[in-house]
């Protein structure tokens, strides 16, 4: 299939892709790694009138410390997320994660802004922003602001960004030494869109768990935090006992939809054994 | 250290040799020469508006916007087409009483399955012709539909074909020995019922054609994506009335194929139709989303089997019912019913047992077509039979290798017929087991297996045994009224430097055919292989055969290419002994050279006596006319068919939390006869493998209940990938099949036969010590842990 004629801009600026975005109306969509959007677009699911390359955006690239925090530029593409050291020192989720997003090919271009964006319940990034409490910074016709990922993602597809908006950066608070992390996912396929997917960002006193914020993808319409999974375990240590009520509150947190393929009880299945695994290997790392 | 000479020592002794494929270094570097990447002078696209239903009435097209599109040249409907191509009907003399509705390139009034083409639209550029797509409107009206095989065989349910009592497109029967005799007598008996998922070849390459019709000349060309361009050549000839001289079909190289592109399809006919209708080149290549819903789907069979067997684990009869659901139509012309006949007639095929009933019914549905594709029916038989084999193997405590060991035909017992009416020739059961049982080191995997599991750790060990249909005769196709050659021809020339040029009916695919035929050629006249040059896929150019299919490219093609090289050595020994004033029979070729045929002393090169027969004539005795090209075509004779065997084994890790599956290795022993280059014959054992292995655990076509696939993109119909494969160890028996010189079978399907089998038996060894049987393929997650009872 061949996408519908288009016409297409390459922005140098954050000022000149937002002045492009406003003046085509609604009808402009911004290119990232078209990954995402280029089969959209081939498949005419959408058929934007312009296309803005942000790729030029001096910007929206690069990984640096500011703070307490690690700000990844929007334009981070996949394979960096496995090669920067910084990401390695103070993301390792995100590090963890990649090599699970699609194959080399594909991690090439995708960027992590575009993955956020885009905010697909199946995908890795998304719901690594959940558990690890990141902050999505955003440029638009009205002004810049931050938002938490925890308000972030609204609906399938729909995310607090609002039409004309762009994602600068993700800001993602430092790795601490007292912190430790899991990710696993269920795929039949290397490469896969998940089963069902979860990254845990724990924060424990010797095996006490402290804090932990954990998040499932694959599950629902949005990338999906489990608060009363959460709940279970905070204060706690990692034996089998609280494992099990951990895994048996994900009933509560999850409500998986109805697919032809993977029944909504046997994603739910699949989230606790999931769920069980990676709090066992946490358990071991404490 | 240096080892022996062996006979592959001798000079161009190439049969039996692993030489790479000439073809290889040019599609590797980009330079293959695919239908899709064609462009003609002049040449335009077409793309294909497609029913949303999968069953309903058209009410009214309204193309007129479409047709004022700038860049659109034609848009043309049913009725259009309907003027100047003549239908088809998808059946068999020899299938007797099956019936199928005639089909036309676009429908004329009714579409019956989602996907179906119902406009096509003829543009400058396929972009345009899509844009035009989206100005088309057609009004349906909503008719049943029907989708899964009961509803179809409901009594006073949903018709397909209007002018139709029912939805059945075939009934078979088979009944020989006494069956209810042996199940009333019998010790043991195993029964289950087993369904097959459809599933759809994905080849690299979309089907591809650029129809090329010249009014002028009243000529046409068709470059088509396809292994059997004379069938074409013949069909598009005589649907369209023109001369089978004037069609031409050009078949360059193919991103693959695996029976798919052999049908003929609505679209095809359709482009050839419009390129008529405009005087002008027409393209068309399907993209993935119109492959999922209109290349033809394989499998479909439900299967309900029971086998009787004695206290001491002698197989006694077997008794089968086959339903299978085909879709819309039977396929043209090679119909929709050849699977489910292979089915019936290859359950139970290596086994001595002379007692076997069972019946085929075959289906019409609202889907898209189904029909040959690799391994046709082999894969249904081998899992049904080999599976029953298991339960009855661990109901009488037998090890699986006890009980075939037990069962199998003795390899000194051939010739025999199967209780079905095949003629085996010799294979080589007891020996393939015997090796395998070696090679997997199945004493190691089942210690292994013990260990494990003591620690919570589900492996599991599975083989099959299997018989494959190579060779066809005539009794394939042409019996039942197919204009589908069974024989093959090659013209072969001596060129005037001492090459030598073969053109020959069989077609390359990627699987090396060119590769084998230009060993043949190069081992019987005695010259290096890069002096052969062989040439495929043209009905302009190569004579005329049944090209590649069903695992006939080595056995016929092969032989067709012995046969016209040893004519041709007569020649140019003849004028070799005028030249030298010597008997033929004294003389020899080697490496290009006229030897002595007793000191092996060089005479005079090759290249010589093509030089002074082409050039000096005048220097050639009086009257001696040299004849450095010869023809020969060569039609199977003997058996209908060459039957070839193996057996499969793979061992594998079931996850009974998560239901997912790991294979961590696959084995086969194989037994094609004569093995002409065994580096193509590792690689297609290991294609059809993984090809098998898909269908076991991931490839299925869903459709919901309206009858609409759900999963016709890449990202959601899973084909096997490189990290989810296991390594698969290769070994090999040789029997030759006296019916040629060249003693060759095929080798295409062998690997595809068994392997999903094997992994339905190993994943059920896997799930032996829970209360948890498999007997469905694909092998999902959601299947596994529905069985252990998991949610
Ligand atoms: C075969 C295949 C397999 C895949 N498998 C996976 C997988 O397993 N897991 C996974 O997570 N993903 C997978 N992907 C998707 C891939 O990761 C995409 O790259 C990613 O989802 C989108 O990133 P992108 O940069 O390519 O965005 P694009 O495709 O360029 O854009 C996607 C959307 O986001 C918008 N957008 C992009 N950047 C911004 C920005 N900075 N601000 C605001 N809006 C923006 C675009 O307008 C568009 O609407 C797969 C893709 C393919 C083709």
């Amino acid at each position: 299939m061949k996408a519908r004629a288009f016409s297409y801009f390459r922005a140098t600026t954050i000022d000149q892709a937002l002045d492009a975005h406003a003046r085509a109306g609604d009808d402009a969509r911004f290119i990232a790694g078209g990954q995402s959007l280029v089969p959209a677009l081939s498949l005419r699911l959408q058929a934007p009138r312009l296309l803005i390359d942000i790729t030029h955006i001096d910007e929206l690239r690069g990984v640096r410390r500011e703070g307490g925090h690690l700000r990844i530029g929007a334009l981070t593409r996949h394979c960096e997320m496995l090669s920067e050291p910084l990401i390695a020192e103070f993301a390792p989720l995100l590090a963890a994660a990649a090599p699970f997003v699609a194959h080399p090919a594909i991690r090439n271009r995708g960027t992590f802004g575009g993955s956020v964006a885009l905010a697909d319940p199946a995908s890795e990034f998304p719901a690594m922003t959940l558990a690890l409490d990141a902050e999505i910074e955003i440029a638009g016709p009205s002004g810049r602001r931050r938002i938490k990922a925890d308000d972030f993602f609204i609906d399938l597809f729909e995310t607090a960004l609002q039409p004309g908006e762009l994602i600068t950066a993700i800001h993602i608070p430092l790795f601490k030494a007292d912190q430790r992390f899991a990710f696993d996912e269920l795929a039949r396929r290397r490469g896969d869109y998940a089963l069902v997917g979860c990254g845990i960002m724990a924060t424990l006193t010797g095996r006490r768990i402290d804090d932990v914020r954990i998040s499932f993808f694959s599950v629902g319409n949005t990338p999906t935090r489990v608060k009363g999974a959460e709940a279970t375990l905070i204060g706690s240590g990692l034996d089998a006992e609280r494992i099990a009520a951990a895994q048996g509150a994900l009933e509560g947190d999850l409500a998986p939809p109805e697919s032809d393929e993977v029944p909504p009880a046997m994603r739910l299945h699949l989230a606790r054994v999931l769920l069980g695994r990676l709090l066992g290997r946490l358990g071991e790392d404490a | 250290m240096s080892t022996p000479l062996t006979s592959l020592d001798r000079p161009n002794s190439y049969i039996g040799r692993s030489v790479p494929r000439p073809n290889a270094k040019r599609l590797l570097a980009g330079r293959g020469r695919y239908v899709s990447d064609l462009k003609l002078p002049r040449m335009l696209h077409a793309a294909f508006l497609r029913s949303p239903h999968a069953h309903a009435k058209i009410v009214a097209i309204h193309a007129d916007e479409a047709r004022a599109l700038e860049g659109v040249h034609l848009v043309a409907t049913g009725t259009d087409l309907a003027g100047i191509c003549a239908p088809w009907t998808g059946t068999l003399d020899h299938f007797k009483g099956m019936t199928s509705a005639p089909q036309l390139p676009l429908p004329l009034d009714r579409v019956v399955w989602a996907g179906q083409a119902v406009v096509a639209v003829v543009a400058e550029s396929r972009a345009i012709a899509e844009d035009a797509l989206e100005l088309i409107e057609v009004d349906y009206a909503d008719l049943p539909v029907v989708v899964d095989i009961d509803s179809a065989r409901e009594v006073g349910g949903p018709l397909i074909n209007p002018g139709s009592a029912h939805n059945t497109c075939f009934r078979s029967q088979l009944d020989s020995g006494s069956v209810d005799d042996a199940f009333a007598h019998a010790a043991h008996v195993v029964e289950e019922e087993f369904s097959f998922g459809r599933h759809t070849a994905v080849t690299l390459e979309p089907r591809a054609i650029v129809a090329d019709y010249d009014p002028a000349a009243g000529m046409l060309t068709v470059h088509h994506g396809t292994q059997t361009p004379y069938q074409f050549q013949d069909l598009y000839s005589r649907h369209y009335g023109i001369p089978e001289a004037r069609v031409r079909v050009i078949a360059s190289d193919i991103g693959g194929s695996f029976g798919m592109k052999l049908h003929v399809y609505h679209e095809d006919m359709a482009v050839v139709g419009l390129s008529i209708l405009l005087g002008r080149p027409v393209k068309y290549v399907a993209d993935r989303m119109e492959s999922f819903v209109s290349d033809i789907h394989a499998r479909d069979h439900r299967v309900r089997a029971r086998m009787a067997l004695d206290a001491k684990g002698e197989i006694l009869a077997m008794d089968v019912e086959d339903l299978t659901a085909i879709g819309a139509f039977s396929t043209y012309p090679r119909t929709s019913v050849v699977e489910g006949n292979q089915v019936i007639r290859l359950i139970g095929a290596p086994y001595r047992f002379k007692n076997y009933r069972a019946t085929l019914e075959v289906i019409f549905q609202n889907k898209v077509q189904t029909s040959q594709y690799r391994a046709v029916g082999h894969p249904i038989a081998c899992a049904v039979t080999e599976r029953l084999v298991d339960m009855a193997a661990s109901k009488i405590g037998l090890d699986p290798f006890a009980i075939r060991g037990q069962n199998v035909i003795p390899d000194d017992a051939y010739p025999q017929t199967s209780p079905t009416g095949y003629r085996f020739e010799a294979l080589s059961h007891q020996a393939c087991l015997k090796r395998l049982h070696e090679i997997m080191d199945y004493d190691g995997l089942r210690a292994e297996q013990a260990a494990l599991r003591k620690r919570g750790v589900y492996r599991g060990i599975g083989i099959a045994t299997f018989v494959e249909i190579t060779n066809p005769s005539p009794a394939f196709y042409g019996v039942g009224g197919a204009r589908i050659s069974s024989q093959d021809g090659a013209i072969l020339s001596l060129t005037p430097s001492g090459e030598v040029r073969c053109l020959i009916s069989v077609t390359e695919q990627g699987q090396g055919t060119e590769a084998i035929i230009s060993q043949i050629v190069a081992d019987q006249l005695g010259i290096a292989q890069e002096r052969v040059k062989v040439i495929t896929g043209d009905t302009e150019v190569t004579p005329h055969g049944g090209a590649t299919w069903a695992c006939r490219g080595a056995g016929i093609g092969g032989e067709t290419a012995l046969q016209a090289t040893r004519a041709l050595k007569r020649n140019i020994l003849e004028i070799a002994a005028l030249i030298l004033q010597e008997q033929p029979s004294a003389l020899d070729i080697v490496d290009g050279e006229v030897v002595d045929a007793v000191t092996r002393k060089p005479r005079l090169p090759i290249a010589e006596i093509a030089r002074i027969a082409y050039f000096r004539s005048d220097t050639l005795p009086p009257g001696t006319q040299a004849q450095l090209t010869v023809s020969h075509h060569f039609a199977p004779q003997g058996y209908p068919f060459a039957f070839t065997n193996g057996i499969q084994g793979c061992a594998l890790e079931v996850d009974v939390e998560t239901g997912l599956v790991k294979l961590l290795r696959h084995f086969i022993v194989e037994d094609c006869g004569r093995v002409i280059n065994p580096m193509l014959v590792d690689e297609q054992l290991r294609g059809g493998i993984v090809q098998g292995l898909g269908a076991a655990l991931f490839e299925e076509c869903r459709y919901s209940d309206t009858g609409q696939l759900m999963n016709g993109s890449l990202a959601d119909y899973l084909v096997p990938m490189p990290m989810e494969m296991p390594d698969i160890v290769i070994a090999h028996v040789e029997t030759p099949t006296a019916d040629t010189v060249l003693g060759a079978k095929g080798v295409g399907e062998a690997g595809t036969a068994a392997a999903s089998a094997c992994v339905l038996n190993a994943v059920n060894d896997a799930l032996a010590p829970f209360d948890a049987t498999i007997n469905s393929i694909p092998i999902t997650p959601a299947k596994v842990l529905k069985a252990l009872k998991r949610f």
